[in-house]
């Protein structure tokens, strides 16, 4: 903080003394709002900025040129401005059998396959809070694990072990029974998503769990609540934000799946992803796949302000 | 010519009774640490019994054994003649209320309470006027809806007992119930135990830091050090009769002197006081051999306090130097410097206001002390 001999003025009037004390000023008497600046800031540039681009593109039509679809704004001579908005894109995708049966089985697979996570990760949650000290540790570190391969190559991987020569069918032989079909089957798509994403189900209901008060168990079992009842009256109300933040973290990325269902599924198994990547890269029609995105943000929201309502009211009874 | 006793009142007196909870050399180990040792207790119906101790020696952890959380390292547990070894707690005719209340967060205070009879299927109206009137008697009949985390410390305490008391089980177990009660509330509620327990024939264990809460609720109590029991006795036994130091100072308060027994008598025991020097009389024959060392407990009330020389030759009395006096309303409490150092605490009511003491005995003022022979309680260990 040294300031210049020559530009001293009366004490502490110097511009770069000011302005640092206004800054400093700001910081900390403001330093809540500028905290959330960069939060803000982050999801405005990576956010909502390519969003309304999308929205934009999703509102044009598709031309052959570069970029692939006609401007928003066209400068007509003498400064009139021409605005144009197509929502045809919108009107296809509603009229199409097509894209509403993919949105549909998107949906469809997405729904089971949370289902099937938490059936499968609450149990295995549970079984880690409930554990010692040091296996818990051991068993998290298990569940974190498979993130560090590539996802790409676990899902090949999965691809041997279902193809018709692969690891489960040569088993099946050496039993002596017939191979069954596995890849490129809905299963197989069903298989893939589970093995992925359960990991995302465990750790929120583990972190939920954690928390849980085992005290209320006991006393739910002092007054004579069987385990049954202990469980469907104590302990999945108590657990219920964390089933609901695992089903979001594994409902959302499951419905717009696009390496599973194509690895997997093959052609077989239409998901929303695959349209996606078709409209883009096959048809080169930018603004039905954006229509398309725009269509899946839309599916996707909703759940999300059914658990913001939720977990609003919760906060209010907190 | 013996006249037939009535044991009504003190069942653990007669030989017929049967206990209605039975300990039989329970322990209870975590890891290496015992938290209970071996410990053998009989409790019969209809009382009122109070486990007392020090922070950590395994109160708790007894009361949890008998409610079924924590299974015995060894020994058996009976109650009302079944044994509980493999009976779940959901299946125990023992309620327990948590010394953390452990209610439930995401029910009303209503719900809190109807828990347990809805568990058991009660009826809807049944319900509906039991949770009630157990809510009007803690107080809390206009808290009826709110959720636990929006009440006090004390307002929950109440809940976790009305809780536990509202299926009105055969055994109430009750982990410091009342410690966040202020006092006319506590008052209340103790009333209202004895009320229970006399109006249900509940048999309650009570765990309690309180000893004076102890001793007015309770028909027996049992001290606890270390996880084993150091007596267990009625109030007056503890108070009056303790067999230990230990005992002798976790119950009222009590002024400690060492001293050897020089003379035994058939009836009589002579000890000669280290710190202070002074003798000791007592008019009752002991088993203790002559040169033995002990302790002499004395009550701070049992000692009288006066500006003159008692005329007993110095014995059972002690010269000292008031140090310190505190005015507590009904009574006052002196605290005498005798000896070494050694500073003794006495009790006198406030028969006469102070002022009107004839000497009135003030700070830094030589008094004597003295004792009833029957007065001091001799201790060996
Ligand atoms: N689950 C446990 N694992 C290991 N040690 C335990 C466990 N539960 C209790 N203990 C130990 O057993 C001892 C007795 O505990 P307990 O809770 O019975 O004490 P307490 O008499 O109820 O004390 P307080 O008056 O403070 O409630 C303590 O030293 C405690 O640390
Ligand atoms: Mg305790």
């Amino acid at each position: 903080m040294s300031v210049p001999a020559e530009t001293v003025l009366p004490a502490g009037q110097s511009l770069g003394f000011r302005l640092r004390r206004r800054l400093l000023y700001l910081v900390q008497h403001h330093w809540r709002g500028l905290v959330l600046v960069i939060p803000f800031g982050w999801l405005l540039i990576f956010f909502l900025a390519p969003f309304f681009i999308v929205l934009k593109i999703s509102v044009a039509e598709a031309i052959i040129a570069s970029p692939p679809f006609t401007p928003m704004i066209d400068w007509v001579s003498d400064g009139i401005m021409h605005v144009r908005i197509v929502i045809d894109n919108y009107a296809y995708l509603w009229e199409d059998d097509l894209y509403v049966n993919t949105y549909l089985n998107s949906i469809k697979i997405s729904t089971i396959s949370t289902i099937l996570c938490l059936l499968l990760g609450y149990p295995i949650a549970y079984a880690i809070v409930r554990s010692s000290h040091t296996t818990k540790h051991i068993l998290l570190m298990l569940i974190i694990l498979p993130f560090w391969t590539s996802f790409l190559l676990r899902v090949y991987a999965w691809m041997g072990i279902l193809a018709d020569q692969g690891l489960i069918n040569d088993f099946i032989r050496w039993l002596g029974y017939e191979p069954i079909r596995l890849l490129y089957t809905q299963t197989a798509v069903y298989i893939g998503i589970v093995y992925t994403y359960v990991p995302f189900m465990i750790l929120p209901l583990y972190a939920n769990m954690e928390k849980l008060d085992w005290e209320l168990l006991e006393a739910a079992a002092d007054l004579g609540a069987r385990p049954m009842t202990t469980f469907f009256t104590i302990t999945l109300p108590m657990t219920l934000p964390g089933i609901i933040a695992g089903s979001l973290l594994v409902f959302i990325p499951a419905t717009g799946e696009y390496v599973i269902p194509d690895l997997l599924g093959g052609g077989n198994v239409l998901m929303i992803g695959r349209v996606l990547y078709n409209e883009f890269n096959a048809n080169v029609d930018w603004p039905v796949a954006s229509a398309v995105a725009i269509a899946l943000l839309l599916v996707l929201v909703l759940p999300m302000m059914l658990y913001q309502h939720i977990q609003g009211k919760q906060v209010e009874g907190k | 010519m013996s006249q037939p006793v009535n044991y009504n009142d003190r069942p653990w007196l007669d030989p017929e009774a049967e206990p209605f909870i039975k300990v039989q050399s329970v322990s209870k180990h975590f890891g290496d640490f015992t938290a209970v040792d071996s410990v053998d207790l009989e409790i019969y119906k209809g009382e009122l019994f109070s486990l007392l101790g020090g922070s950590g020696c395994g109160k708790t952890t007894l009361l949890r054994m008998l409610a079924g959380f924590e299974t015995p390292s060894s020994g058996s547990i009976v109650i009302d003649g079944v044994n509980m070894n493999n009976v779940p707690p959901y299946e125990r005719p023992v309620n327990m209320m948590f010394q953390s209340y452990a209610l439930f967060p995401h029910m009303t205070v209503e719900n809190n309470v109807a828990y347990g009879l809805k568990r058991d299927g009660v009826a809807r109206s049944e319900i509906d006027r039991r949770v009630a009137d157990m809510l009007s008697m803690v107080e809390l009949t206009q808290f009826a809806k709110r959720k636990p985390h929006q009440l006090s410390g004390g307002q929950r305490q109440r809940v976790a007992l009305a809780r536990a008391l509202v299926k009105q089980p055969k055994v109430l177990l009750l982990d410091e119930p009342l410690g966040a009660l202020d006092k006319r509330l506590r008052d209340q509620t103790q009333y209202e135990l004895m009320n229970i327990q006399e109006r249900l024939g509940v048999t309650f264990v009570v765990v309690t830091h309180d000893q004076e809460e102890a001793m007015t609720l309770s028909t027996r109590i049992a001290v606890m050090d270390a996880g084993r029991f150091m007596q267990i006795g009625t109030p007056t036994e503890i108070y009056e009769f303790p067999n230990s130091r230990l005992v002798a100072e976790f119950i009222g308060n009590a002024n400690m002197f060492e001293g050897r027994v020089t003379e035994n008598g058939p009836d009589h025991v002579a000890i000669e006081g280290k710190n202070p020097k002074c003798d000791f009389y007592i008019d009752h024959g002991m088993s203790i051999a002559e040169g033995t060392k002990v302790w002499i407990a004395l009550r701070p009330e049992k000692i009288r306090i006066s500006k003159e020389k008692p005329a007993n030759g110095g014995i059972n009395s002690v010269r000292g130097m008031v140090h310190d006096i505190g005015y507590l309303g009904g009574t006052s409490t002196y605290r005498v410097q005798v000896g070494d150092g050694h500073l003794v605490e006495i009790t006198s009511t406030n028969q006469s206001r102070p002022k009107d003491v004839n000497p009135p005995i003030d700070w830094d003022e030589e008094v004597f002390l003295h004792w009833e022979p029957s007065s001091s309680v001799v201790l060996t260990k």
